[in-house]
């Protein structure tokens, strides 16, 4: 790609390179990457997205930042016209405001709107203002106009830890505020930033959202537990656990089960994707999973508690060598009937042997009768 | 070849040991209808170590062998042109026609799922590569061969018969429902006779053909049920397990069908006071010791050259069976060398015992005896299990025996100077 092309500053390798892993962690075959690539270069295609933080801390933006190849930073705002965000854009104020009042009316109905953090509700939701309007309000009106709601992060997709009790400020996720929009969780805390680029592009490419879970997530990145596909999942089934943080069973890189982790009942991509752009996860530098983009577990269940496994059980022992004993082997009327049959068929034959003649016959008398 | 050769025997039907063979297939009837009832569980101790037991072992691998006096009969006859032995072939070939036809009766009783056994007739179906699937080719073809060439006894009676019997019946079951019986049943009668003398001459013609077949499925898939136990080579004893099965059970089932045919004819001719036919029969066991000594200088030979004589000589308990199966056929053999003995019915009637037993407790050895499927698997036949087979047992001997009474199969006696021969009640057991 050359100077004057869509994306400054991208070559053309770092931009295909970034559509071919789209493409796989999509599921899509490898000649869809051409596809995408069309997808994503097309200036006029770009969906405009409005980015909206509420109660957050920013934490999913900057993992979009941060742990993203640079140039994949640069593909992120330019693959999609990012209207407004708070943290990013270089405007505030009066300007800002318009920005996203702007983007509002001209894209009605077709832009992407990505929320980041809680929506409070107690007392009209006074607790997390921009610009003199709630959190609510503001929701509410951006929600009208979307095409599609992405809840980016725990927190907005379930309300996260502002929601656990006794949640003071009574706040939920997207979710439970609108209804009448398609929303598109992407949970964790942080999301891997590869997942929401992924629903972004499979949006733009297909135009239609992928398919999702009963939560509203993803199937291509939440379809599995991490369990499934955890690095340390051979110790598991061989039933060796690190049995506490810095024991030498924990240096051996054994199995986190015992120390709390939450994998087995977790649904994510972590154990493959990772993050960092795929150098390190939780699990990988010892640390268990705390099961960020479960609802019922994150902030709800203590990191060192266990969560319980329902296939399969883990070993507490190695397979057994001396196998028990199978089959059905001989009973005494069995052989007992047999013993009867042999020894009459035995007998018989040597009384019929008896009374056969010996010597050359001309074979008119034979032994007796019967 | 004459259908004059053969009569019928005359005698009455209903005798104390049918009443006994009767009890005895009642029985393994009713249970083979509760395995297909309830379930092969309920009857068999057969299990996923031991998918075959019993049925397979006995009805089908060494059943099959016992019924080979009609294959070793056939190559003896037309082979080697021994014409004068012709008249012993039909009692042969009706062992073998009940042995063969109740040894694929078996193997339905036996499969897992015998609801998908139609798919056997569908060749898209068929995996040609399968030994199994080659026995059960070859079984029902031969089953069928057999009872072509069997045809001949029924179509002689049928063409010849005056339907005494069934006019009787109908008279009484007609005047019982007072009722005029119709004339057209008698042309239909007819009918059926004519068809059959119609049938009879040009059967003769292709008999030959027939005959052919008869010989060469027995060689095909007689190797072929060596051939099964190829692939467990790590379930197969040592003794056993070794390249030349397909061999060994060939020629086995030779020897086994001479020494048959041998005690057939001595038992039925003991049994229905008919002479004995020593003649044929010393000539006939003449062949039994070479074919015995090709098979054990094969099974020597090949333990030798697998360093096995040693594990034949452990004296544990698989060479106790290996023993046991060597030293019968070897005996029996060795009786049979001597022309002297070859003379007395009592030593042939002995020597035959012998080889049959030795012969038969082969075919165990490799299929159940010598085949351990892992550590903790254990199988002895059920006495269910075991019931069904003596009731398929009982029901070829009662089927013989009755048999025999109406159709013209054993050899005609006036005929007979020096050759009639015979026909044996029976068998196996």
């Amino acid at each position: 790609m050359g100077k004057d092309a869509l994306f400054p500053g991208v070559n053309r390798r770092d931009f295909i390179k970034t559509c071919v892993t789209v493409s796989a962690m999509l599921g899509l075959p490898f000649s869809m990457v051409s596809k995408v690539a069309a997808a994503a270069r097309k200036s006029d295609n770009r969906p405009a997205v409005i980015w909206l933080h509420f109660q957050e801390c920013t934490g999913c933006s900057e993992s979009l930042l941060r742990s993203s190849h640079p140039t994949i930073s640069n593909l992120i705002l330019d693959m999609i016209s990012l209207d407004y965000h708070e943290t990013l854009m270089a405007g505030s104020g009066y300007q800002a405001e318009k920005s996203l009042h702007d983007s509002m009316e001209a894209n009605k109905g077709n832009y992407i709107l990505v929320i980041e953090g809680a929506i409070p509700t107690k007392d009209n939701g006074i607790f997390c203002k921009v610009s003199g309007k709630t959190a609510l309000e503001s929701l509410r009106k951006a929600a009208e106009g979307a095409a599609a709601i992405i809840s980016i992060g725990t927190c907005a997709s379930y309300g996260g830890i502002q929601s656990v009790s006794p949640n003071p400020t009574g706040a939920v996720g997207v979710r439970d505020i609108v209804k009448d929009k398609p929303i598109i969780n992407i949970p964790g805390c942080p999301p891997n930033p590869y997942n929401f680029l992924s629903t972004v592009l499979y949006y733009v490419t297909f135009k239609k959202l992928p398919e999702l879970d009963q939560m509203g997530r993803p199937k291509f990145a939440y379809g599995r537990k991490i369990h499934e596909h955890c690095e340390r999942r051979a110790h598991f089934d061989a039933g060796r656990f690190a049995k506490a943080y810095g024991d030498p069973t924990h240096a051996e890189g054994y199995c986190l089960f015992k120390l709390g982790c939450k994998g087995p009942a977790t649904y994510a991509n972590c154990s493959v994707l990772r993050f960092n752009d795929g150098v390190a996860w939780p699990v990988g530098i010892g640390h268990p999973c705390i099961g960020c983009t479960e609802p019922d577990l994150l902030f709800k269940t203590a990191i060192a508690d266990k969560v319980q496994i329902h296939e399969p059980t883990p070993f507490d022992s190695y397979a057994p060598v001396d196998l028990k004993d199978k089959g059905k082997g001989p009973d005494p009327l069995t052989t007992g009937f047999i013993g009867l049959a042999a020894g009459a068929a035995i007998g018989a034959g040597v009384m019929m042997a008896k009374k056969l003649p010996d010597g050359p016959e001309k074979g008119d008398d034979h032994g007796k009768t019967e | 070849m004459s259908h004059d050769e053969y009569q019928r025997y005359d005698a009455k039907i209903l005798t104390p040991s049918f009443i006994v063979l009767l009890a005895f297939t009642l029985i393994g009837f009713a249970l083979i209808a509760v395995r297909f009832i309830k379930g092969i569980g309920a009857v068999s101790n057969m299990s996923d170590g031991y998918p075959w037991g019993i049925w397979i072992t006995y009805d089908v691998a060494t059943g099959t062998a016992i019924a080979c006096g009609g294959y070793a009969m056939a190559i003896l006859i037309y082979i080697r042109n021994r014409m004068h032995y012709h008249p012993m072939i039909r009692s042969a070939i009706l062992t073998s026609m009940f042995g063969y036809g109740l040894a694929g009766f078996s193997v339905m009783v036996d499969v897992g799922r015998p609801w998908n056994a139609y798919n056997f007739f569908i060749p898209s179906k068929w995996q040609v590569n399968s030994a199994m699937f080659e026995v059960a080719l070859c079984v029902m073809a031969y089953t069928t061969v057999l009872l072509l060439e069997f045809l001949p006894a029924v179509l002689t009676t049928l063409e010849k018969t005056e339907w005494k019997t069934l006019q009787l019946l109908l008279d009484i079951l007609y005047s019982r429902m007072g009722m005029e019986r119709p004339e057209r049943i008698g042309d239909r009668l007819d009918k059926v006779k004519d068809l059959a003398a119609w049938l009879k001459p040009r059967l003769d013609k292709v008999l030959i053909f027939i005959i052919v077949l008869g010989i060469t499925l027995p060689t095909m898939h007689q190797s072929s049920l060596g051939s099964l136990l190829l692939i467990a080579s790590t379930k197969l004893h040592p003794l056993w397990y070794t390249g030349f099965l397909p061999l060994l059970f060939l020629i086995n089932c030779m020897f086994i069908g001479y020494s048959i045919a041998i005690l057939e004819s001595v038992i039925s001719c003991y049994a229905f006071k008919r002479p004995f036919e020593t003649k044929e029969l010393s000539g006939m066991a003449r062949i039994i010791p070479w074919l015995t000594v090709i098979w054990l200088s094969v099974v020597i030979g090949d333990l030798a050259w697998r360093g096995q004589i040693g594990a034949a000589l452990a004296l544990d308990f698989y060479s106790g069976f290996f023993l046991l199966e060597f030293c019968l056929v070897a005996g029996g053999s060795l009786l049979m060398f001597s022309g002297k003995k070859r003379e007395s019915i009592r030593w042939l009637f002995v020597s035959a015992v012998l080889i049959v037993l030795g012969g038969a407790l082969y075919r165990f050895n490799v299929y159940l005896i010598g085949f351990n499927p892992g550590k903790g698997w254990h199988y002895f036949p059920a006495l269910a299990e075991l019931l069904i087979t003596v009731g398929i047992v009982a029901f070829e001997i009662l089927g013989y025996q009755v048999l025999v009474k109406i159709l013209p199969v054993l050899p005609r006696l006036h005929t007979r100077q020096q050759l009639d021969a015979e026909h044996g009640v029976a068998e196996k057991a």
